[in-house]
């Protein structure tokens, strides 16, 4: 499946760029829209006025030390910021606020599939607070060959995540982000959209012959803005890259960027001179002095994430791995479907039940927009339809029709399936003559079950739902079957 | 015009007991301005200032209660944004800028119901000790013309020397507001850094930078002061400590208070006629019942490397935004962005402020970092030692402000290094953060003016205030003002 010759093996390692998602921005009270009219959230600190100066959102720290708990990250109590200086129209102050040799939050860890059925752990570097830039936009105004800036974005607060070169593939990496990712949603502290740039990735890379402890020279991919664009870049420079040891080309560290269109990846830069950016202590602001009692409470906070829930759904309700994967694919979905679980906690019948019904009915229709998702219908509401099949009420295909009534109201299935007239058939006298009269008309597969096949029950009670509709219970349906060909 | 050159405490006695009106203060202010020839004033508007007063006015006719600087002319370096005025920085890449908002203190002396005289005049972002590097040509020594006025707030000192403003602010980075007010004959106080908020002072070099005050005697820069001080929300740096009664300081009894004398600030540099001048001063000390505790303070002499290192660092970084993108001066070479911007920062920038852009951002460079900027940051604190070691044997360190008297213009032009030495007792005061004043001692044999400089601890202004004001009523240069041209 990968592409990687065996004699190499590649080393990658991610840097993460996540907005925080706080109501202000990280220096200044300007609200962090997304969408409004160009340079309107904006004051004299983030358009880096002469004399502004910034001062620390304490909202966007405690996103940052709870992601930092998260990611088993050491939270460090003194931490400092810095500028990192270079000259860019998006950059009002000429100087990016950052952390540099001593950020917040370091050696963490953070569990990805390994792609066998198992785990495998990928180290986090560090975790540092950053401020974003404003957007630099071509070609919207009259005047030919002027660009013009937007600074809204300019101050919205970033963490930047930095992992570890743990990572050996393009598979290795997608499960990384995906990871992070739903624990920064499960968190609440960024909504995860790649496109619209609220969770960026820059992808380092490297091949060395397999079995080498040595890294090769890397390059860096930049905002690559989709997972399956991280997923073909990679693979591309491994193929690149490859490519080049193959024929014993060198090249200097750069810095390349995905071409969509090209499906490839292009030079952009080469790090040198350039790549100076003079970091020195921010003096316009203390250092972060992060007291214990209130990252202990900030520990507090922390929901469980998304691989312990998993663990749970498994281990204690014995869903499957593939079912408690989507069941969690978004925190909104994970509580929708815990709501209906909570109808019959610990009841693992219930449990399978009610995956299987809210992952082929419900979440066809879901709507997720970053932090929040749509449902069709309420959890109230499952947990009464499927009440209405334990009870023997309806059967499984009429709940998936009653179901089909109610989705979009508030309407209580109870009544609807009432008014409809659904109700399974369960008269024993009904039943039984149906199921005698299958059980004539076929009489080879009689045959066949007297003889030993009792798998053929299975076509038997097919034939009996086809005659009710599917009102038929099932369960009585079989019982009955057994005594007629008994 | 008498009460402009009364004190600034008695003037705005006079406005609050409504003996004379903000209106007739601000009048006799403007005219003055207008005959000005110290070029002091870079931004000047009589309608404006006229309306403040007028509204000063307007609030006492209703019978509403004034603030503690209700009418007083106040004016203001160019370095603090004005709503209402330009701001220039005393540079061309801010030729014409007028800036949205207020520096906090510049609102606080509105909300005490200061009149605003102007902007005055300074060398370029602050940088420099002469005025000289001012892009709109430097202020005059209202003491005698063809001399410096010290720097960088020249126009703050000399307007209050020559009876511009009852007061003004100005800031002080490594000297800028003692060595003028030495040059120029007046008060300068400059406060322990976090005492007044920095928001809106554009910045020459962060950690260094402090708002501070100027009047012609002690009581009216301590009153101003506590107009100014305070935590600001606005401003991470500004620190929230107890504000003292400034003024209730000046009269106190400084007897018992032990001085001490470093003999580092009275070696070769200081020039005999204000080493004579700070001696006596030094003798008036001991007559007001002070000791005096002779020091050592053995990392002075690197105070000048360590600040045009650490200065030059920030400043380098804190000017990056003036790069022709959103306000002031663009230059446009119609090539591509990084011409623009070249282009831009050349025309804008004088050759002094460009030396200092180089020199930082040398400093910061790979490979450099570790050689100067942080060892510079390490000598910071051992300066910042010897303070505590000189404070733990005496309550306030005294000497001279500056090594000389005003300079003729041009005198140290060619020399930058020369020119630097000239805050070689200020700078120690600035790296270790403390607060620092410079009162007016003896005047030279020439008659030009010398200031003493009185140091405390961090916070204690009350006790420096309190020396400062002893020392000013035994001081031959008490009263004491320039002919008036």
């Amino acid at each position: 499946m990968s592409t990687v010759p065996a004699r190499y093996e590649a080393v990658i390692g991610l840097e993460v760029h996540a907005q925080l998602l706080t109501k202000t921005k990280q220096f200044c009270s300007c609200p962090t829209t997304f969408g409004a009219e160009p340079n309107t959230a904006v004051c004299p600190v983030c358009l880096g006025l002469p004399g502004a100066l910034p001062v620390l959102n304490r909202e966007a720290v405690a996103m940052g030390v709870r992601t930092a708990l998260a990611l088993d990250c050491r939270v460090n109590e003194r931490s400092v910021f810095a500028r990192k200086n270079y000259f860019y129209p998006d950059l009002p102050k000429g100087y990016q606020i950052s952390q540099f040799d001593l950020p917040f939050s370091e050696h963490g860890k953070l569990e990805i599939p390994d792609g066998a059925g198992g785990a495998k752990t990928v180290g986090i570097t560090r975790i540092h607070f950053e401020e974003d830039a404003g957007k630099n936009l071509h070609g919207v105004t009259e005047a030919a060959g002027r660009s013009v800036v937007d600074l809204n974005r300019a101050g919205t607060p970033l963490i930047e995540i930095v992992g570890e070169p743990d990572l050996r593939s393009a598979d290795d990496a997608v499960a990384y982000l995906k990871r992070l990712r739903e624990i920064l949603v499960a968190l609440e502290v960024n909504d995860g959209n790649l496109e619209e740039g609220s969770f960026r990735c820059d992808v380092n890379i490297s091949v060395r012959p397999t079995g080498s402890t040595q890294f090769g020279t890397r390059v860096e991919v930049k905002n690559v803005n989709s997972f399956r664009n991280v997923h073909k870049a990679i693979e591309h420079e491994i193929a690149r890259l490859s490519g080049l040891a193959d024929a014993g080309e060198t090249f200097k560290q750069h810095t390349r960027q995905w071409d969509d269109e090209g499906q490839r990846t292009v030079f952009l830069r080469i790090k040198e001179g350039s790549d100076d950016y003079r970091y020195f202590p921010e003096p316009d602001l203390p250092p972060l002095i992060l007291d214990r009692p209130w990252v202990d409470a900030l520990a507090k906070t922390v929901p469980e994430l998304p691989d312990a829930r998993r663990r749970r759904l498994t281990s204690a309700l014995g869903l499957t791995a593939y079912d408690a994967e989507v069941l969690t694919a978004h925190p909104k979905i994970g509580d929708f479907f815990e709501s209906v679980l909570a109808a019959h906690p610990s009841d693992p019948a219930w449990a399978k039940r009610a995956a299987n019904f809210v992952m082929t009915e419900v979440l066809a229709e879901a709507q997720a927009h970053g932090l929040t998702v749509t449902f069709p219908v309420t959890p109230r509401q499952i947990v009464e339809v499927l009440d209405l099949v334990t009870a023997g009420t309806i059967s499984g295909k009429q709940a998936k029709e009653l179901y089909g009534f109610i989705k979009g109201s508030s309407a209580s299935p109870t009544e609807v399936a009432k008014e409809k007239g659904m109700a399974q058939v369960s008269d024993a006298a009904v039943l039984e003559q149906l199921c005698q009269k299958v059980v004539d008309e076929n009489p080879k597969q009689a045959q066949a079950y007297r003889g030993g096949k009792t798998g053929t029950i299975g076509f038997f009670v097919g034939q009996v739902m086809k005659l009710t509709q599917g009102s038929a219970n099932p369960a009585l349906v079989n019982d009955l079957l057994k005594k007629v060909l008994g | 015009m008498e009460l402009l050159d009364s004190s600034l405490l008695d003037a705005a006695d006079a406005v609050r007991a409504g003996k004379i009106s903000a209106r007739e203060l601000a009048d006799a202010a403007i005219a003055r301005i207008e005959r000005d020839d110290t070029h002091a004033y870079l931004d000047f508007d009589p309608a404006r200032t006229r309306a403040q007063a007028i509204s000063v006015d307007e609030k006492r006719a209703r019978g509403e209660a004034l603030g503690p600087l209700a009418g007083v002319p106040i004016g203001l370096k160019d370095v603090l944004c004005t709503r209402d005025a330009r701001t220039t920085c005393g540079s061309k890449i801010l030729e014409g800028y007028r800036p949205p908002y207020d520096a906090t203190a510049v609102a606080k002396l509105r909300a005490a119901d200061a009149v605003f005289t102007g902007k005055l005049n300074m060398d370029e972002f602050a940088m420099g000790s002469s005025n000289e590097n001012s892009a709109y040509g430097p202020v005059k020594n209202p003491w005698d013309k063809s001399r410096v006025p010290g720097g960088s707030s020249g126009g703050s000192a000399a307007a209050v020397s020559a009876g511009l403003a009852l007061g003004t602010l100005g800031t002080d980075t490594g000297g800028s507001i003692r060595q003028p007010a030495a040059l120029c004959g007046v008060v300068g106080l400059k406060p322990t850094y976090g005492r007044v908020s920095r928001y809106g002072l554009v910045a020459f070099a962060s950690s260094l930078d402090q708002i501070g005050t100027f009047a012609a005697d002690v009581r009216g820069a301590a009153r101003l002061l506590e107009a100014i001080a305070g935590h600001d929300g606005h401003d991470a740096t500004s620190v929230a400590r107890p504000i003292d009664e400034y003024v209730g300081a000046c009269g106190r009894d400084p007897k018992g208070l032990r001085l001490g004398v470093p003999a580092e600030y009275f070696e070769a540099g200081l020039e005999p006629e204000v080493k004579a001048s700070i001696e006596a001063g030094l003798k008036a000390f001991e007559g007001l019942g002070c000791t005096l505790v002779p020091l050592q303070m053995p990392h002075t002499k690197h105070a000048v490397a360590t600040y045009y290192v650490v200065a030059t660092a920030e400043c380098s970084s804190n000017l990056a935004r003036f790069d022709g993108v959103r306000y002031g001066l663009r230059v446009d070479p119609g090539k591509d962005l990084e011409a623009m911007y070249g282009a831009t920062r050349d025309r804008g920038f004088g050759a002094e402020v460009k030396r200092r852009i180089l020199l930082g951002t040398y400093v910061l460079s790979a490979g450099y970092y570790d050689a100067y900027y942080t060892k510079a940051q390490k000598v910071r604190t051992l300066i910042r030692r010897d303070f505590e070691a000189a404070f733990a044997k005496c309550d306030a360190i005294v000497g001279p402000t500056s090594p000389s008297v005003a300079w003729p213009f041009g005198a140290k032009v060619a020399d930058p290094l020369a020119m630097y030495l000239a805050d070689v007792y200020t700078l120690p005061a600035s790296l270790a953060g403390l607060p620092g004043i410079s009162v007016p001692a003896a005047p030279s044999a020439s008659g030009l003016p010398v200031g003493m400089q009185i140091v405390t601890p961090a916070w204690d202004e009350a006790r420096m205030l309190t020396l400062a004001h002893a020392f000013e009523q035994v001081s031959p240069a008490k009263g004491k003002r320039p002919a008036r041209s």
